[in-house]
């Protein structure tokens, strides 16, 4: 019953979605607020039909309702409750039910938000009302979720063990958050080229919600890379796989669109690129949806292939992307453009640093698509490796990393560059010393890891130089640096947090690519092997372990360092799941300060004379937590710049005057 | 300097093109240079003969692990023959085998042949879904008409023993 309730609300979404486009495009057309207000309304009421499918949906991954064609195939009875609920998104046809929830939970947000104008919201709710008519009817008519089987199963299939974990719960729900939340900057661009104009008010409506996708975006892909390294046992962090790429190349756009939207909002510049970008950002959001369902790459996660879907999702982007870079191309050259400003200036800087991010964002979408493109033209399958991405990726966003500190310290309109640079000394002197330390220091001996080391460092002590700067540490009486603290805007302390953030990142990055250790052996109970510094010792063999709704083998090690004394016991599993049979490897990871050491447990191997030996693999993977933290802080700084009451309430204009005494954010 | 353009919306246009003309060029010109050293061709083990790949090159392999033709050795070494309709190699893995191994399904091993044919693979390709099988391995067996359909037919119940 509920089920059926469910399918109900689902269709009528999609009514309630074309509806909203009607009514906003006629609203707007005739001039009528009252029927652009329905179409607002009929965003909300979109969204509230959505949460009660998706809801339906919950309920019966819940209560284990196989009837359920979804359900069967991805839930068991056996499965805790946390995973019965995520299971609910573990699937192709959940996760469009997540994603159209969050697209018309985005458009309901934006019909309600009282702020933007008649001609630009009313487009905008169009094109959002748009975009939910393809999604949903997509899902509807081609991706059922709440599809009945006509005989019931006695149980189900379970969600696939890897999947059962809780980050990868809460990967997706992130991920989608963020790449949809980009379908706003979508839309009110496509309102912006509609009623051809973008001004500084435009780039301040459009930001809150860049930010908020990138700062969802950044966590989303964090939790996955962080999965990927502790549940898949590979002891690395990012492969350049393509579904990875998938969701990094709109976060780099996004990154992109953040810094060229400022200088939209303070100087009135770059505009028609602004525009672009937010055009851009949910086109390659969506290109990352196609890549993942699909299955048209080959690739570490790809999903199950279905023809029919993959070719039904291109249409939806084609059609999308399409007519969004259509009317681009048709209005663009109307748009006002004062694209007048010194090289010079924080807007300058920006400007270098978004032609470094999108050419990075080129190579890499380049590097994805090869295959698919060289597949098209004379059906030779190739695969393009790490190394060719770790190659352009490095060249194009070390110099965008040298910059950062820099621009975030030239004043907008016209800077001083020296000045900048004498202010920067300590943080180069701090990067350069660092960088001479670890080539003396750390072994092997590596100068590209430590010229990276010395990037990451000029990168944390620059953002750290300008905050200090912001509040005048060192040159004013502590009184007033206090003062100047209390009073900073909260948009300067995201800045500073994102780009701290970013150095952190490439710090650990840097060492941990460059010094990591592995080690490997068939290992018989008292047997030891060694890992870097480290000694391992097999202890104990306990090959029945009983889990919830799996039986493993634990083999238990005991990690020593080079002084003989006890770093911590690992433990790593190897698991067989009683639903599917599926066995999967259950990472023990003993975590240091910024180190981790990393065990996995493998096959059994007959070690000849009736005595077993045990596939131990091991990982050093020395300052990775850097790689997971660095993220998290740039997150953590996007949220807070969202706080910023700026960004709510001022109109344009007065922030210039409110920011007056340091150079403004 | 005389060939400037005479207008100052102009000359900083030009600026803003001189400043994205050589990041555009110095990355069209590092990818093209990347490309040709990491770019991998697949082939099934007929065509990786037929195509005599040289050692060392590195390609990805595909096809049907030979049923029982799997040894684990002592030292955590995988010796096993990677077939299609008409050849088979023989490929050498040191490491983790992914945990949707399977005799008798298919795989995609990544690394070179050496001196002596043997396929040293550098990664055995693991996929989240057990229905899953890449699309060049697919169309490379229903090529050779050694296509089984999209894997098993889903079976409900928790016996496992199906696949």
């Amino acid at each position: 019953m509920i089920d059926e309730l469910g399918q109900f609300a689902l269709v009528l979404a999609l009514a309630l979605s074309l509806a909203q486009l009607g009514l906003s495009v006629a609203g707007r057309l005739r001039r009528d607020a009252a029927l652009a207000g329905a179409g607002e309304g009929a965003a909300v009421g979109a969204f509230a039909a959505l949460a009660i499918g998706f809801v339906a949906l919950i309920h019966a991954f819940v209560t284990s309702d196989f009837s359920v064609l979804n359900v069967a195939e991805n839930s068991h009875t056996a499965k805790p409750l946390l995973y019965k609920v995520a299971g609910a998104w573990g699937s192709h046809e959940g996760s469009i039910l997540l994603w159209c929830l969050m697209l018309t939970g985005y458009g309901a947000a934006m019909a309600a938000s009282g702020r933007l104008p008649f001609g630009l919201k009313a487009w905008a709710v169009a094109c959002q009302g748009a975009l939910g008519s393809l999604f949903i009817g997509y899902m509807v008519f081609a991706s059922n979720p709440l599809a009945r089987l006509t005989a019931e199963p006695v149980q189900g299939n379970s969600l696939n063990p890897l999947l059962q974990d809780p980050a990868l719960a809460a990967h997706p729900p992130f991920l989608y958050a963020g790449y949809v939340g980009f379908s706003v900057v979508f839309s009110l661009a496509v309102g912006a080229l509609a009623e051809g104009r973008v001004d500084p008010a435009w780039a301040r409506w459009t930001r809150p919600w860049a930010l908020a996708a990138w700062s969802f975006l950044t966590v989303g892909i964090t939790l996955g890379s962080f999965w990927a390294y502790y549940e898949l046992g590979w002891g690395g962090w990012w492969a350049w796989d393509p579904v990875e790429n998938a969701s990094f190349m709109p976060w780099l756009l996004g990154t992109a669109l953040l810094h060229s939207a400022a200088v939209t909002e303070k100087r009135g510049a770059l505009a028609s690129w602004t525009v672009l970008l937010g055009l851009g950002a949910f086109t390659l959001a969506m290109m990352g949806a196609f890549l993942v369902r699909s299955g048209v790459l080959t690739s570490v996660h790809a999903f199950a292939v279905d023809p029919r879907r993959g070719i039904l999702l291109l249409v939806i982007l084609g059609v999308a992307a399409g007519s969004g870079l259509a009317l681009y191309a048709w209005r663009a050259p109307t748009l006002k453009d004062e694209a007048v400003f010194a090289p010079i200036s924080r807007e300058g800087a920006l400007f270098v640093n978004n032609v470094l991010l999108a050419a990075a964002t080129a190579t890499v979408l380049i590097g994805t698509l090869l295959p698919l493109i060289r597949q098209a033209i004379d059906g030779t399958p190739i695969s393009v490796g790490g190394p060719y991405f770790n190659l352009t990726f490095t060249t194009l966003t070390v110099p965008a990393l040298l910059l950062v500190p820099v621009g975030a310290l030239l004043a907008w309109k016209r800077a001083d560059a020296m000045g900048a640079l004498q202010r920067l000394w300590p943080a180069a002197a701090v990067a350069v010393a660092g960088g001479l330390l670890a080539l003396a220091l750390v072994s092997p001996r590596s100068a590209v890891a430590a010229a990276g080391l010395a990037v990451g460092i000029w990168v944390v002590a620059g953002a750290l130089v300008e905050a200090g700067e912001r509040v005048r540490v060192f040159r004013a009486p502590w009184a007033e640096v206090g003062r100047r603290l209390a009073g900073l805007p909260r948009g300067s302390w995201g800045m500073t947090l994102a780009h701290l953030g970013l150095g952190v990142f490439a710090l650990g990055a840097a060492f941990e690519t460059a010094w990591r250790a592995e080690a490997g052996a068939a290992l018989q109970v008292g047997q030891t092997m060694r890992l870097a510094a480290f000694e391992l010792r097999l202890d104990r063999v306990d090959p029945h372990v009983v889990g919830p709704n799996y039986e493993a083998v634990r083999t238990e090690l005991r990690v020593l360092d080079g002084a003989g004394r006890l770093v911590c016991a690992a433990a790593p599993e190897r698991r067989v799941y009683a639903a599917g049979g599926q066995t999967t490897s259950q990472v023990a990871i003993c975590p240091g300060i910024l180190d981790d050491i990393y065990v996995t447990a493998g096959d059994q191997r007959d070690a000849g004379d009736g005595k077993a030996a045990y596939l131990i693999k091991a990982y050093w993977n020395p300052w990775v937590r850097l790689i997971f933290l660095g993220p998290l802080l740039m997150a953590l700084g996007g949220v807070i710049s969202l706080s910023d009451r700026r960004l709510r309430f001022a109109v344009p204009g007065r922030a210039r005057q409110a920011a007056a005494p340091a150079p403004a954010e | 300097m005389a060939w400037l353009p005479r207008s100052r919306a102009a000359r900083r246009r030009l600026m803003m093109v001189a400043v994205a003309a050589p990041v555009l060029a110095l990355a069209v010109g590092v990818a093209l240079f990347a490309l040709k050293g990491s770019i991998s061709f697949f082939y099934t083990p007929a065509q990786a003969a037929a195509a005599h790949v040289p050692p060392g090159r590195a390609i990805q392999l595909g096809g049907l692990v030979r049923a029982g033709s799997v040894v684990r050795k002592p030292d955590g070494e995988v010796d096993f023959v990677v077939a299609d309709h008409t050849a088979a190699t023989r490929v050498v893995f040191r490491g983790e085998l992914p945990d949707l191994f399977r005799e008798g399904q298919g795989v995609v091993a990544i690394g070179a042949f050496d001196a002596a044919g043997v396929f040293q693979a550098r990664q055995i390709l693991a996929k989240h879904d057990e229905r899953y099988m890449p699309p060049e391995l697919a169309d490379a067996l229903k090529k050779q008409g050694e296509w089984r359909g999209d894997g098993a037919a889903p079976t409900y119940g928790s016996q496992g023993g199906a696949r």
